[in-house]
């Protein structure tokens, strides 16, 4: 594998395998005193973040700094219009500069893609961090994982995904990836938050979140971002929470297996009430820990092999 | 005078090869080959059965001069539109400055004149500064030097149904048409691409059909009541061929163009995010180039127009977001719409001249332009190797951008010579 | 009649049986006893080695196996069944993998993991014996023992390998070694195990 850009397009096999190196990885490092492998001494992975998002850019570094990679965080604040230096310049003397991968966020869908291909003729692997509104893969990997674990397995299970869609790219990104592992999937939020040709994809759409809730055996919380509610995607907050949030009630309705997932940062008392993120059916701590095991995965994938 | 004798062309692709004889920048004479007296002093031009059509006349055209002159001028754009078969061409008013006075207008007109290769109209801004607010000074620009018969916000739509209403209303007193860029700017805050599955999934902020619908409806009505003149430029959906058809049924006197990356491109090229592929309006889907074709064919749509928009390499170099919109298209428009209308048999190659050069002269009352293959009519042509292919290079087109979304694809049909009255001004892919 | 010229296929042949290699871990076995005293004092029996009580100052506790995947895993498995066999003392055995250690990743596609599976007893203070199938160039057993002093400080390290076909590249050597076996560099030596590979038998291959 030379980057990871999308879960759309990525096969059954690759998925499973990065799924099983992470496994492999938390087992080697559980109850370790000392967390680090020597597997990527020498390499240079770079995050270059065009949006803050903590959490994300820590669980990589993380993960970079557990397999001896040297690891640069490049803040670049604003766009890179706005920084005055192109995309492509960044990017071109990062490699230059000796990056074996390059972990990019930022607002624009297709960013990613697009490093990928100035890249191409360069040692320099691209890992997307999360593109406008297009993919978050190592999200839905980290989803994938923890799905493994509490359920055991994917296939055939039925998840729902409740929310914001239409601006989600974590959402795409587990559609493509739970549809490859054999999931059903069915997506739950007004028609205002459902995306143009959803009919299209390989799941099926839902507006009322009740009915669903019984046969469902992992939820899927979507954030739902401040800004959505100027743009009129919902009357009110309150109409949203009323309808869409996960609260106890609703908890209460799910099967006795079932898991609730959220990728944070989670809005308590929107669309999820407070007792249910503590909850014991929550693993939104374990999404946390699998991400860095995921991610170091991913890393070990592209950087651990021969030069492509 | 100079005098050029043109042997073996077929008019409209149509009939025997005739011979057929420009002097003093008319058509002096059309006969049987061989049959012609010309003048020892004639030029002989070897047409070898090659297509002989009015030369084309485009309404939408981006020359960047003034203001972005690193990628285009008027001069580099005037030979990129004598390469593609163009003998008019209409420079839109999104310059800088906007050309919304007669001063800017004027200039434009005279840099055209200076190049020499191709009658450079220029476009007025209905608003000035593009802004949307307040009229600019429309009836100065029809009545001052350049004569100015268009008037376009285009890169912007005249949003505000009443300014749009008085720019209508206004346009009557001055035999002009308003031509406009139709897209409600409510429907499309942020838009990148055609909203549809593949921008959905691929994570573009959808520009949705009914942005252009629904304004290309309400100008429609508000012409109508004005009994005004309305063209609309850049016709991108199925929606937008329903409506004309309504209109022009009802009687409205509406025009619209289509170009011809609508009529070959899809939102497809959205995969690659190479923002070569951007355009404003958007790379639609496949069953609307279908429906852009057939009303092309049926006349719903009146002709063809480039929106030819050359891009500097450091604003296409980037992400998508941050790209602008437009590409190239002066010097391959005739040749898409040889594959993607000829070819599929949709128009013969009067049908060609129709929507390439008569309607568009028509709709900008140009009475020199897009006149009948005839005797003592001016000698604005072109001559159209149908049989022969090219493969597109950006590097190589004559505009000083590149942003060719055909780059490296191998097209039909050759421009092989152009006449600007009488003069040949390219010839074999040259200037002359 | 002589093979075709220039396509002669490795000649392949068998260097242990099945019943050889049975033979050879049963005797690796008696060496592992008899090196690591576990035939000793009838009070190290089962459960001896159980470690509840940090504060049992009983008698050293018995070696831990672990087999190098892939082949490693189920000889180390095999060869702690026969040492309780004959010793009486229950050996625990487990799994290292050491890809994550290794020095030539760069060198080939990228490879999956395997299982390291460390006795729930740990490794500390205990004498850790590394199980291989063959004793090369010496360099995976150099990422065994760094991997091993991730997981704990052993009081000793030993290293068990059923073919030693010599070429060290390193200052490695086996302390029990099944039989050792005079090869060229081109030559391939693989054994199998009923375990992965349905049958039991070490072979050569090649020139």
């Amino acid at each position: 594998m030379r980057d990871l850009l999308t879960t759309d397009g990525l096969g059954h096999d690759e998925a499973t395998a990065i799924l099983d190196t992470a496994d492999e990885l938390k087992r080697t490092l559980l109850g370790r005193e000392v967390r680090k492998l020597p597997t990527l001494r020498g390499r240079t992975v770079i995050t270059m973040f065009y949006e803050n998002s903590t959490r994300t850019r820590v669980s990589f570094e993380i993960a970079g700094k557990w397999m001896s990679a040297d690891v640069i965080n490049v803040s670049a604040g604003g766009s890179s219009v706005g920084k005055g230096e192109s995309l492509r310049d960044t990017a071109l003397t990062l490699s230059a500069a000796g990056a074996d991968c390059v972990i990019v966020r930022h607002p624009a869908s297709g960013a990613p893609h697009r490093l990928s291909g100035w890249l191409a003729e360069t040692r320099t692997s691209v890992v997307n961090a999360g593109d406008g509104m297009h993919e978050h893969p190592t999200q839905a990997l980290l989803d994938a994982a923890t799905l493994r674990e509490r359920l055991g397995s994917i296939e055939g299970r039925r998840i729902a995904i409740v929310g914001d869609v239409l601006h989600s790219r974590v959402a795409r990104s587990n559609v493509h990836l739970l549809a490859t592992l054999g999931a059903e999937v069915v997506l739950v939020a007004p028609p205002t938050l459902l995306p143009h040709g959803v009919e299209q994809w390989p799941v099926t759409t839902a507006y009322d979140l009740d009915s669903q809730l019984p046969g469902i055996d992992a939820v899927m919380m979507l954030r739902v971002q401040a800004e959505r509610m100027r743009g009129g995607f919902f009357p009110s907050a309150r109409e949203y929470s009323i309808a869409y949030g996960l609260n106890e009630k609703r908890l209460a309705m799910l099967p006795d297996h079932a898991v609730v997932l959220h990728p944070g940062p989670m809005l308590r008392g929107m669309e999820i009430a407070s007792p249910v993120a503590d909850s014991p059916r929550a693993a939104i701590t374990e999404q946390v820990s699998n991400g860095v095991h995921v991610r170091m995965a991913v890393l070990y994938h592209l950087l651990a092999g021969e030069e492509l | 005078m100079t005098e050029l004798l043109i042997t073996g062309a077929r008019p409209y692709g149509e009939g025997d090869p005739v011979d057929v004889l420009v002097a003093d920048g008319v058509i002096a004479e059309i006969g049987e080959r061989g049959a012609l007296r010309a003048p020892s002093s004639a030029e002989v031009l070897d047409a070898a059965g090659q297509v002989l059509l009015p030369g084309l006349v485009d309404l939408h055209t981006h020359l960047r001069e003034p203001g972005r002159e690193d990628t285009e001028t008027i001069e580099s754009g005037s030979r990129a539109a004598a390469l593609g078969g163009y003998t008019a061409v209409f420079a839109m008013a999104n310059t800088d400055p906007v050309a919304d006075n007669a001063l800017v207008t004027g200039h434009v007109l005279r840099r055209g004149r200076e190049a020499g290769l191709v009658d450079v109209h220029p476009v007025g801004a209905v608003t000035v500064g593009l802004a949307g607010e307040r009229l600019a000074e429309m009836g100065t620009m029809a009545t001052g030097e350049a004569g100015v018969r268009i008037f376009s916000d285009d890169g912007k739509c005249v949003a505000d149904p009443l300014l749009m209403r008085r720019a209508l209303e206004y346009s009557t007193s001055l035999g002009v048409v308003i031509a406009q860029h139709a897209e409600e700017p409510r429907l499309t805050g942020g838009a990148q691409a055609h909203e549809g599955e593949r921008a959905s999934r691929l994570g573009y902020v959808g520009w949705p059909a009914s942005a252009e619908e629904s304004i290309v409806a309400r100008d429609c009505v508000l012409a109508r009541h004005a009994g005004a003149r309305l063209h609309v430029c850049h016709v991108s959906t199925t929606g937008t061929v329903d409506v004309l058809s309504w209109a022009k049924g009802l009687g409205v006197d509406v025009s619209a163009e289509v170009t011809p990356h609508h009529l070959l491109l899809t939102d497809e090229r959205l995969e690659t995010y190479d923002p070569v592929n951007k355009v404003n309006p958007p790379l639609r889907a496949e069953p609307d180039i279908e429906r852009l074709r057939q009303a092309l064919a049926d006349g719903v749509l009146d002709c063809v127009a480039t929106d030819h928009a050359p891009h500097a390499e450091q604003d296409k170099s980037c992400e998508w977001d941050a790209a602008r919109p437009g590409m190239l298209g002066l010097q391959t428009a005739l040749s898409i719409v040889a594959d993607t209308m000829v070819r599929t048999g949709l128009l013969d190659w009067r049908g060609v001249a129709r929507v390439m050069s008569e309607r568009p002269a028509e709709i900008a009352g140009l009475s020199d332009q897009g006149r009948p293959l005839a005797e003592g009519e001016p000698a604005n042509l072109v001559l159209v190797d149908p049989d022969a292919e090219w493969t597109v290079r950006g590097a190589e087109l004559a505009s000083i951008a590149g942003n060719t979304p055909y780059d490296g694809m191998r097209l039909p049909a050759v421009v092989t010579a152009t006449l600007l009255r009488g003069r040949l001004t390219a010839r074999e892919g040259k200037i002359d | 009649m002589a093979p075709p010229r220039g396509a002669a296929a490795p000649a392949e042949r068998e260097l242990l049986s099945a019943g050889d290699v049975a033979r050879t871990i049963a005797r690796m076995a008696h060496q592992v006893i008899e090196k690591t005293a576990l035939d000793g004092p009838a009070d190290r029996s089962e459960g001896a080695h159980d470690v509840g009580s940090a504060d049992d100052a009983g008698p050293p506790l018995p070696p831990v196996l672990l087999g190098i995947p892939t082949r490693g895993t189920p000889l180390a498995h095999r060869l702690a069944a026969r040492i309780e066999e004959f010793s009486g003392v229950a050996v625990p055995a487990g799994a290292l993998d050491v890809t994550l250690y290794r020095d030539d990743l760069r060198r080939k596609p990228t490879r999956p993991l395997e299982e390291t599976d460390v006795p729930a007893g740990g490794i500390d203070d205990r004498i850790v014996i590394l199980v291989d199938d063959v004793l090369f160039s010496g360099r995976t057993v150099r990422s065994a023992l760094d991997a091993l002093s991730d997981h704990g400080r052993p009081r000793a390290v030993q290293l068990a390998a059923l073919v030693d076909r010599g070429h060290r590249e390193l200052p490695i050597r086996a302390d029990y070694v099944g039989k050792n076996v005079p090869t060229s560099r081109t030559e391939e030596v693989s054994v199998l195990l009923a375990e992965t590979d349905g049958r039991d038998a070490v072979l050569i291959r090649g020139q």
